[in-house]
């Protein structure tokens, strides 16, 4: 406090303009921004990718994600998958070590697990990890935290074992709630362990400065294994949340990375920046839930022909000026263990087709024009793009079923709180983005046992079957042909109508080299370099 | 004197305690809770929380360990900067958000008076069309057009003045959110001191003194100013307060780490902790100012003591 005082006094006689920060070395430094400011550094609170990207450059999990979004090796150089797929072997890094020097040792990663399922740590994330054996009953406060499947063979051997095989458990490794705590660190210094100047961390960087909604600052971290091969000094984060202050700031030179801008501008940010303009499409689905529990959308065909109605196209050109793409399955496309997903048998068809074929259904289920009225409300949480698409949608369902339509919008807690709460509703938004790149995470949001994110409690028992038939199968091919059998069924209903894959929008300066697109969004900055 | 100041300040204990309660039992009507995210959690998930933050326990409990520890000026974890105590970020920011509106404060008193003075003695002209115009101009756009387009003008367009962020703290930093900030309010002050000055120099001590031959900038200095700043002093109070406390508009556009936002991060993201810490905040740079101005007032006007 008593600097800041000072320096109201003496920059009241500065009148001049300042210098621009020039240093005397040539540090390569990266400016990127960050779309807004981390909630929390702890990997057992951290739930937001604006986390993730700071939080994966300060630390390194077992698996990590290369610049094209693969699963390659991280503080772990191998690892061995027994027989039934329940037990996995890691062997550590030799010269895998914290930025304090200590070596990073499998007793680390025991405690880090064992401190994210810990019902005291109150971690959010704590069911992602939930396929760890006995993870979830500690984390219901049924047992003890050293039941827990993980363990320390040696020093550096960690073995993990499962509740059931579960083949997508590497990505769940690469998520950022599994990437490990310092247990000494931990150990010492309590919840402090996150501060700048205390924190402990074993990735590429390590945290340096961190004054919230200004920057907070990494640099490398010479204990790092890969250090040779990190060519970034120092790394600064903007957590700017304002989209158009953070493009303002990169058309000033100030940034060289932005994520997160207004669908709007890239038509304008396309004719002066070429392609310094990033669309990249994501894991991430923007869809509509019918609730199934109520007349008339608990009739499939007033759900289908309410989901052909809506023009994709429309929503992806003229709301997302392109970036954004229609959406006719659930799964989104580029999930290399998936392959091409299961569309709706509607997504071939033309949009005029689609709208005759959705007047047929609706006439026959015995509503709209010249049947009961239909009386739709859209829910959704409030945002100008989403109201956009709700009022398109709208128009859309006026025009093709002469349906009377109207739009509530509530804040993003209050929107999903209501749905949570299982409150009653017709048609409302929702979004979904991938935990971990398989496309069981988008197909288990229709399981009538998922309480929480099936909205519309959507039940079909062929459905749940097929999806527990996967969860047992061991064949990766087997298990692909199960789930997209699931997601068929799941198109074929339309308790959900997906409208959109969304995509990622950043903006590279051309300084950048290494940048490389990827649906995973996984953009560590050890992978990256400027050039001057 | 002194017993008025601290009159003053124990009626202050009261008042805080009444905004507190208020705004406690407010902020819990809102629909939702601070754990419910875009992505909502397993219900297991949600009652670890529920738990560690006490959220579980009856609202009359909380209110009471709230408020106890609020007395020992504990204000609690902020529930979505998950790293942070409500005091820690409130002291982190504020210095910022201090110093921002202290200079947008100087900038728009002294801008203010001036234009308004001028405007008022040079009545009905041209220069005084177009000052008033020129306020009720700045009065009616938002912050949050003149931000965007002083940035583009002077740091894209002539790349003169950095485009956010507060840097080294320097004053070229300062610039532009400044001038965003303390814009409406330079307008407020200049039509104030008008429409004042305008009055005081129709009084009856301004005529004996021009009578006895007083220069006319003594007249008008010493003499009318005295009396015409007495509602501009009035104002001084909830616009230094409102200006101090940071503002949430000017902060985002310009990527200010002040305290302004979290009044509106806050209650969107029903992080009640929060939201009553710049609750509490607002309320304590309200009543002192308010103090201060009365002080000042004791000393502008003979007519007004305080004993």
């Amino acid at each position: 406090m008593s600097s800041r005082i000072l320096n109201l006094r003496t920059a009241a006689l500065i009148g001049s303009v300042l210098l621009g920060t020039t240093s005397a070395f040539a540090e390569a430094v990266l400016h990127r921004g960050n779309a807004g400011e981390p909630q929390t550094l702890d990997q057992a609170h951290t739930s937001i990718n604006i986390e993730e990207f700071i939080l994966k450059d300060l630390y390194e999990g077992l698996t990590i994600y290369d610049a094209t979004g693969k699963i390659v090796p991280g503080a772990a150089e191998s690892w061995t998958v027994s027989e039934d797929g329940t037990t996995y072997t890691f062997k550590l890094r030799e010269n895998a070590n914290w930025s304090d020097g200590s070596p990073v040792t499998a007793e680390d990663f025991v405690f880090s697990f064992q401190r994210i399922e810990d019902p005291k740590t109150a971690a959010g994330y704590a069911n992602i990890l939930y396929p760890i054996k006995n993870a979830e009953k500690i984390n219901k406060g049924e047992l003890a935290t050293s039941e827990l499947g993980v363990r320390a063979v040696d020093a550096k051997t960690l073995e993990i074992t499962l509740e059931r095989p579960t083949p997508f458990f590497l990505e769940l490794l690469a998520h950022q709630t599994a990437l490990p705590v310092s247990k000494a660190s931990v150990e010492k210094n309590g919840a402090d362990f996150v501060k700048p100047g205390v924190m402990v961390s074993n990735g590429a960087f390590k945290l340096v400065s961190h004054v919230p909604n200004d920057s907070l600052v990494v640099e490398k971290n010479p204990n790092h294994w890969d250090a040779a091969n990190v060519k970034l000094d120092k790394v600064i984060f903007y957590p700017i949340d304002d989209q158009a202050a953070s493009v303002r700031r990169f058309e000033a030179k100030e940034m060289d990375l932005v994520y997160n801008f207004s669908a709007d501008q890239i038509d304008r940010l396309r004719s002066s920046y070429g392609d310094q303009v990033h669309i990249s499409p994501t894991l991430a689905t923007y869809y509509y839930a019918f609730d199934s529990r109520q007349e008339p959308y608990s009739d499939v065909r007033v759900r289908r022909a309410l989901s052909m109605a809506v023009d994709r196209d429309f929503l992806a050109k003229e709301i997302y000026s392109g970036s954004q793409i229609p959406a006719y399955s659930m799964v989104p496309p580029g999930m290399e263990t998936y392959g091409e997903p299961s569309k709706a048998d509607f997504a071939e068809m033309s949009q005029l087709d689609r709208e005759d074929k959705a007047i047929e259904l609706m006439k026959e289920a015995g509503y709209g024009e010249g049947g009961k009225p239909l009386n739709i409300e859209i829910r959704y949480n409030t945002n100008p793009n989403h109201e956009r698409v709700a009022t398109a949608v709208a128009d859309m369902w006026k025009n093709t079923f002469g349906a009377s339509v109207s739009l509530v919008n509530l804040d993003v807690s209050s929107h999903y709180a209501y749905l949570q709460e299982d409150g009653k509703f017709n048609v409302a938004r929702a979004g979904w983005v991938a935990d971990y790149a398989d496309a069981e995470n988008f197909l288990a949001l229709s399981l009538s046992t998922n309480e929480t994110f099936n909205y519309g409690q959507y039940k079909n028992p062929e459905f749940d079957d097929l999806m527990k038939r996967s969860y047992e199968e061991r064949d990766q091919a087997e298990r692909s042909k199960l789930l997209h059998e699931a997601e068929a069924l799941v198109m074929r209903d339309q308790p959900v109508a997906p409208l959109l894959t969304q995509a990622d929008l950043w903006l590279v300066s051309d300084r950048i080299k290494g940048w490389q697109d990827n649906a995973v969004n996984e953009h560590l900055s050890r992978f990256l370099s400027v050039s001057e | 004197m002194l017993s008025f100041v601290l009159r003053r300040l124990a009626s202050a204990v009261p008042t805080l305690f009444i905004v507190v309660t208020i705004s406690f039992f407010l902020m819990r009507f809102a629909p939702g809770g601070p754990f419910n995210l875009e992505r909502p959690l397993p219900p297991a998930t949600m009652e670890n929380l529920m738990r560690t933050y006490q959220l579980d326990q009856p609202l009359w409990r909380q209110y009471v360990t709230y408020i106890s520890n609020a007395v020992k000026g504990d204000f609690g974890p902020s529930y979505i900067y998950k790293d942070n105590t409500v005091a820690e970020l409130i002291g982190k920011g504020l210095p910022y958000s201090v110093e921002l509106g202290f200079y947008a404060l100087l900038l728009a008193l002294i801008g203010g008076v001036l234009t308004g003075t001028v405007a008022a003695l040079r009545q009905n002209s041209l220069l005084d069309f177009s000052i008033m115009s020129l306020a009720t101009v700045g009065t009616t756009i938002p912050n949050f057009v003149v931000g965007p387009v002083l940035t583009l003008v002077f740091a894209i367009g002539l790349s003169l003045l950095p485009a956010g962020g507060w840097g080294d703290g320097s004053l070229s930093f300062l610039i532009l959110p400044m001038i965003a900030l303390a814009l409406p309010q330079l307008a407020v002050f200049a039509r104030l001191t008008r429409g004042s000055m305008i009055e005081a120099l129709h009084g009856d001590h301004i005529r004996t003194a021009r009578a006895y031959g007083l220069p006319s900038r003594v007249v008008v200095i010493t003499h009318a100013m005295r009396g015409a700043l007495l509602p501009v002093i009035s104002y001084l109070a909830p616009c230094a307060a409102a200006l101090m406390t940071g503002s949430a508009v000017v902060e985002t556009i310009f990527t200010i780490p002040g305290v302004g936002r979290y009044f509106v991060l806050g209650a969107l993201n029903r992080d009640y902790t929060l939201v009553m810490g710049t609750v509490v905040l607002i309320a304590i740079f309200v009543i002192v100012f308010n103090l201060l101005v009365d002080l000042l007032y004791g000393l502008l006007d003979p007519r007004v003591r305080h004993d």
